[in-house]
């Protein structure tokens, strides 16, 4: 199975790439990509550097480029799938049907893989998008099991990656628009959820209410670290008590799952977190690393307690397992 | 300007399924009803039975009757009653790829769930058939208005009544809200008509949960913008059924688009029926869409 790192910035590629991503993604310094956040990401130029950084060492680069396109804005993101191909990107990851289509036209030769955001969860969507745009993989959108996975990559033809460590989207991604409810910007639109500049903190009678768009998502007693207040792991009230309703601050975690994904026929598992910095990198990058190693060599694995770089300290295998649901 | 109803996104009982279907076949003035479960299909088997006449019915009363396909299909019998219902004769409403890659080829209707955002996907869509397209409910005016000019494109529909779907998930919430699991889910969601309040903890309303879907608490009424929406080619409004009076929801849009009340009254009207939430309208104006933008400013 292809380890596939995230690379939010230049250095974060070298990184990844130095100690063992099989590729690395990465996106452009804009709303193209579903991290556009300040300070990340690469100009056209810096994404031509990298490929080449990686490339000397035997890795691959995918160039994210997977928000949906503003209407009259879209030559945005034709000149983003424009500047990947230039830069000698070994694949472009898509989201959305209108940037697929121009895409496979205007580039019959590059190697184009469907974004999770894209949410194909069938054969028959996945078969859509292979024999009509030519897609050559599939990320899969974190609501399925590994055995729903097993028999979904039995069923089609292009290869399947799915997410193996990180921030865990609680809905079916690309189809959430929780963010833009509350602020008025949200991943398919603008590349990002719970955006910082609508975050607010204060301390109102021993408590810090971590409040997003001016909604509450959450209140922490005085001393106990406070969460980003990322709306879908927010607590609120249903029947006047107060809950995670949608799920806690857990990140996905598939160590434990790593020899039941390759068995699925899983081709790539990808890292979460262009956005974290180079400790989680490095740890993450290491851990699955020594871990894909030692299950190709059918060695025992070595355990990797990343319990620290989880949200909340807590690792989930989330939809992976049926009772998650 | 045509009317749709949308489809009933709760768990309504059937016998409150039917009876409202009949109330909409006589007295409703909307043009076009999508019939059929979008939000799990565990609820579906109840209603199979009632959907028959309720089809029937809705055509006798003059309306185009469209089936909704399933939002989220993953399981292989939700797959097969997708392609049976697009082998049948009436139009069918997708909200995914799963169910587009079923209905290719022939035309159909994109629903509000389904990721249209741009001139470009619209033309995808066309040449796969589409008809009519409802746009995602996030889309500010600025994109509508570029959308109706597009060329050789489907006729537009707009969000315009309802509490606005935002998510879906595999998992399900209300379940989860119960302490159950979705696969011994007791068909809680059965209890919430509107969805299932979410509230801050400071007890501001906010979200709705409905199953595995996630809807906006506020109630998208669209009023001064219908205008608007008019002269940028949109040539549909969405009802989306929520308990109340739909029939006086779409008595009051229908004498707007005609003219024969303006739209502080058209407002003031559907102000005064029992709505589930407070008003909202901010995302045509690009805003959060849990904001009122009121006429005025």
């Amino acid at each position: 199975m292809e380890l596939v790192c995230p690379a939010g910035t230049p250095h974060a590629l070298r990184t990844a790439v130095d100690i063992g991503a099989d590729a690395v993604y990465c996106g452009f310094q804009d709303e193209t990509n579903a991290r556009n956040f300040p300070g990340l990401n690469f100009s056209p130029e810096e994404l031509r550097e990298g490929v080449s950084y990686a490339h000397r060492r035997g890795t691959k680069v995918l160039v994210a480029i997977n928000t949906f396109a503003r209407a009259g804005g879209t030559r945005l993101w034709q000149q983003a799938v424009e500047e990947a191909v230039r830069a000698g990107a070994d694949a472009i990851i898509l989201a959305d049907i209108g940037v697929i289509g121009w895409a496979c036209r205007t580039f019959p030769e590059q190697r184009l893989h469907l974004s999770v955001q894209a949410a194909a969860t069938t054969p028959a969507a996945i078969r859509f998008y292979v024999e009509r745009y030519g897609i050559k993989r599939v990320v899969l959108p974190r609501v399925l099991t590994v055995d729903e996975i097993a028999t979904l990559i039995a069923a089609i033809s292009c290869e399947a990656e799915v997410f193996a460590f990180g921030g865990l989207c609680v809905m079916t991604e690309g189809r959430c628009q929780l963010s833009s409810y509350a602020t008025g910007e949200s991943p398919n639109m603008n590349g990002v959820c719970s955006p910082a500049e609508h975050v607010e903190y204060r301390q109102e009678g021993g408590e810090l209410a971590a409040r997003l768009g001016g909604f509450t998502i959450d209140r922490y007693p005085e001393g106990q670290p406070a969460a980003y207040p990322t709306l879908c792991k927010g607590r609120f009230k249903v029947h006047g008590k107060a809950q995670h309703i949608f799920e806690e601050p857990a990140s996905l975690d598939t160590l434990p799952l790593l020899s039941a994904l390759r068995k699925a026929g899983v081709r790539a598992l990808k890292i979460e977190g262009r956005q974290r910095g180079k400790a989680y990198l490095t740890a993450t990058v290491k851990a699955f690393r020594e871990a894909l190693n030692a299950l190709e060599a059918s060695a025992e694995p070595v355990v990797h307690d990343l319990g620290r770089l989880t949200e909340g300290g807590r690792g989930t295998t989330g939809a992976y397992r049926k009772t998650w649901r | 300007m045509k009317l749709t109803l949308g489809p009933v996104l709760f768990n309504w009982p059937t016998l409150a399924w039917s009876d409202f279907y009949a109330r909409i076949a006589d007295e409703a003035p909307v043009d076009r009803v999508v019939v059929g479960e979008v939000v799990c299909s565990k609820r579906s088997p109840f209603r199979l039975e009632a959907a028959g006449a309720v089809v029937e019915r809705l055509e006798r009363g003059g309306k185009e009757v469209v089936i909704a396909a399933l939002a989220l299909p993953t399981l292989k019998r939700e797959i097969v009653e997708i392609d049976a219902a697009a082998e049948g004769l009436h139009l069918i409403e997708i909200g995914d790829v799963t169910a587009l890659a079923a209905v290719a080829g022939q035309p159909h209707v994109i629903g509000p769930m389904f990721n249209v955002y741009n001139e470009a996907t619209l033309s995808e869509l066309a040449a796969l058939g589409a008809m009519t397209v409802c746009l995602p409910p996030e889309l500010p005016m600025s994109s509508v208005a570029v959308l109706g000019k597009a060329q050789a494109s489907p006729e537009l529909e707009v969000f315009a009544f309802g509490r606005a779907p935002l998510a879906v998930a595999a998992r399900c919430y209300h379940a989860r809200a119960h302490g159950l699991m979705k696969d011994a889910c007791r068909y809680v969601c059965e209890n919430d008509p509107d969805g299932l309040e979410v509230e801050t903890l400071d007890g501001q309303p906010f979200l709705a949960v409905n199953g595995v879907q996630t809807l906006a608490s506020g109630v998208t009424v669209l009023s001064g913008e219908v205008a608007d929406l008019r002269a940028a080619n949109v040539a549909r409004l969405r009802l989306s059924p929520q308990t109340g009076d739909m029939v006086a929801v779409a008595q009051s849009f229908r004498d707007l688009i005609d003219g024969r009340i303006d739209a502080a009254e058209q407002l003031a009207r559907i102000s005064a029926l029992q709505l589930p939430g407070e008003i909202v309208n901010g995302y045509l104006h690009a805003r959060p869409g849990a904001v009122h933008v009121s006429a005025a400013s």
